[in-house]
């Protein structure tokens, strides 16, 4: 039963490694859970997981494991296997009640009514449950009325936690991480000691050329650390299509500035294809906007350039329309304003978030067509390094 | 038994929270903090020690932090420089080996508890450097030869803002605990700790306009439980009557921190 919810848990997207796993199982045996089932929610929940976005799947799958326990007002076998403790047979409840000289009945309507008492007075706000309140059968040593009553309310706790689904709003399903995206725009180097930072970093070579020209005597010279001198323009497309791949760009762009290290970073946004206009936020609000001919006259054209969109829009956005199957590119056009960037910044690669169309459709052209012109990649791990590398090369 | 850690006089700490370190204390594994800045991720590790009655070692992480530094610092230059001058004890290699924070906790005659501030400041490849360190306790320093290995495992605690993700590798050797925000509950506890005598009109106005406060939609930087501690001292100081609190919201700005925020509220208020 326990590697049923193991196997659970990693289909529900929860990626749980068997090394944890056995830390879980290391744990029980040290008896960790206190032998309840809100120590148990507890224990899994600290063990098993590592970001609180996947608390919410983890609480749902929770319930969904022990749903069919819920309502049962007995100690539910399956609990007891589930919890693998031996001593917790039922055959220990007919002994308890050899012990005390209560019936199994009036053991159990006891627990219950306790049960009651525990679940109102915790309605009161607090979670604190296990071992509160149960003092009458605490002294009837620790294994017998310890395990089963704390097991029992605690599991009847660890429900409440986990039906609350208190950590929904953490919940994102992310298909990459930030992390893997910033792992990728660190790829993205060209260090360069020609900054004005302080010197602080030991420079051996000339610490030995001055020692020697010293006659033996230590000299020591530092020298600028080097820094990344690269320098990045974004273009996004904002809007429409590019709706369904918000959280995904808003990822990308969140990475890139967290990475922090480029020497300048640019950000414009775009509907569709880049016009006479670029906007300085994703509203593209026109107040908030710059000519993209002074953008390209006033951003020298070492910036390396990453253009993020869809490249889904109307063929005339690109080219007008008599010109459609014609090789020529007429001026003023979409793409000739495309191709004018290329010309003007060499280093231009294009992202696009949904992956390549795998056949020709009306609406897949202008994407073929585009496709003709600039390096493009699918914004996943795989195409965000094969894009890197191809921005890095020396032209 | 164990050695179990109970809460502490001034920390108040959620049941879950205590199993959690309870949970990390005895499988002996690092015990990573996440959550709302001001939730005492810090003060706990403190609370730990106080409890437990050891002795707390703070590696403050900041963006330059190498996991170099926390294991220890080979001095070359100013050995260097000694030698050059002929000073005492420059064929002894050990002086001028410091050791960093982790070493100091692994050196330690007794079991401490090392706090790792803040790893998320760190570079993204920060906390793999530390990975054997952390799992076996021991690393190896080559210029002298020695192996620092830790006399008694120290209780770990890491904290983060999620400023940055941390690796996979990392966090699977961690136990995770994220402090939620406190309720209104644990939040009046938490208040009666810091202040014991506080009236229960004042505090029972201050958390109501508190409350309402974070739930304002717009609000970019919610304030959190230090805040509102410093809000109460200020409130109780002013002497203002408590009734007025939850309609004015005296000294908002010591609550609100961004000039943005301020205007959501003024507007909210009408």
């Amino acid at each position: 039963m326990f590697l049923t919810f193991f196997y659970l848990l990693r289909a529900s997207g929860i990626n749980v490694s068997l090394g944890e796993w056995l830390t879980l199982m290391e744990g029980l045996r040290m008896d960790l859970h206190d032998s309840t089932l809100s120590g148990f929610y507890t224990l899994c929940r600290s063990v098993l997981l590592h970001s609180e976005a996947d608390f919410d799947r983890f609480d749902q799958v929770f319930l969904e494991f022990f749903k069919d326990v819920k309502h049962v007002d007995e100690v539910p076998p399956e609990m007891l296997k589930w919890l693998e403790h031996p001593e917790l047979d039922l055959v220990e409840l007919e002994r308890l009640s050899e012990i005390t000289g209560l019936s199994v009945e009036e053991i159990e309507r006891m627990f219950a009514e306790r049960l009651r008492g525990q679940d109102a007075e915790h309605n009161g706000g607090r979670k604190w449950v296990g071992t509160e309140g149960y003092t009458p059968f605490g002294h009837r040593g620790k294994q017998l009325g310890g395990i089963r009553v704390g097991g029992k309310s605690s599991y009847h706790s660890a429900y409440r936690v986990a039906g609350e689904r208190k950590y929904r709003d953490w919940r994102k399903d992310n298909t990459i991480d930030s992390r893997q995206f910033q792992m990728a725009f660190r790829s993205l180097r060209q260090l360069s000691s020609n900054s004005d930072e302080p010197k602080t970093e030991l420079d051996i070579d000339a610490t030995i050329r001055k020692t020697c020209d010293n006659a033996g005597n230590l000299s020591i010279e530092f020298t600028r650390p080097r820094k990344n001198a690269l320098k990045l323009m974004l273009l996004m497309d904002s809007g429409g299509s590019m709706d369904y791949y918000r959280e995904l760009c808003s990822l990308l762009f969140q990475s890139v500035s967290k990475a922090g290290r480029f020497k300048d970073l640019k950000v414009y946004y775009f509907h569709n294809s880049p016009g006479k206009r670029l906007y300085l936020d994703p509203t593209l609000d026109w107040r908030n906007s710059v000519l993209t001919e002074w953008v390209m006259n006033n951003i020298p054209s070492d910036y390396k350039v990453i253009i993020v969109g869809d490249a889904s829009m109307s063929m005339q956005e690109l080219l007008p329309s008599y010109n459609w199957w014609k090789s020529d590119v007429p001026e003023n056009s979409g793409l000739a304003l495309l191709l004018e960037l290329k010309r003007r910044y060499p280093h231009i690669i294009w992202f696009h978030p949904q992956p390549r169309p795998a056949y020709s459709s009306y609406w897949t052209q202008t994407f073929e067509l585009l496709e003709k012109y600039f390096d493009m990649y699918q914004l996943s791990i795989d195409g965000m390094t094969k894009g890197m590398k191809k921005l890095m090369v020396r032209r | 038994m164990r050695e179990e850690f109970r809460g502490s006089q001034d920390y108040v700490a959620s049941e879950e929270l205590l199993q959690a370190a309870n949970i990390a204390i005895a499988l002996q594994k690092p015990l990573l903090i996440k959550g709302e800045p001001g939730t005492g991720k810090t003060v706990l590790a403190q609370a730990i020690a106080t409890a437990m009655g050891k002795p707390l070692t703070i590696w403050n992480i900041k963006s330059t932090t190498k996991a170099q530094d926390g294991l220890y610092v080979y001095d070359v230059v100013q050995r260097l420089y000694d030698s050059q001058f002929g000073g005492q004890g420059v064929d002894d290699i050990k002086k001028y080996v410091k050791l960093g924070k982790l070493g100091e906790a692994f050196s330690s005659e007794e079991q401490v508890v090392l706090l790792i501030d803040e790893i998320d400041k760190a570079d993204l490849e920060f906390p793999n450097d530390l990975l054997w360190e952390l799992d076996r306790m021991e690393f190896y320093i080559p210029e002298t030869g020695e192996t620092v290995k830790a006399k008694h495992r120290p209780i770990v605690i890491i904290t983060s803002n999620a400023e940055k993700e941390l690796p996979d590798a990392f966090l699977r050797r961690c136990i995770f605990h994220y402090i939620a925000f406190p309720d209104q509950e644990l939040m009046a506890e938490i208040i009666r700790v810091h202040y014991p005598d506080i009236e229960d009109t004042l505090l029972r106005q201050t958390l109501r306009a508190f409350y309402w406060l974070r739930d304002l939609s717009g609000i970019q930087k919610k304030p959190s439980t230090s805040e509102v501690l410093d809000w109460i001292q200020a409130l109780q100081l002013s002497g203002i009557d408590p009734q007025r609190i939850a309609d004015e919201i005296p000294y908002a700005g010591v609550l609100l921190k961004k000039n943005e925020d301020l205007d959501v509220l003024r507007r909210a208020k009408g």
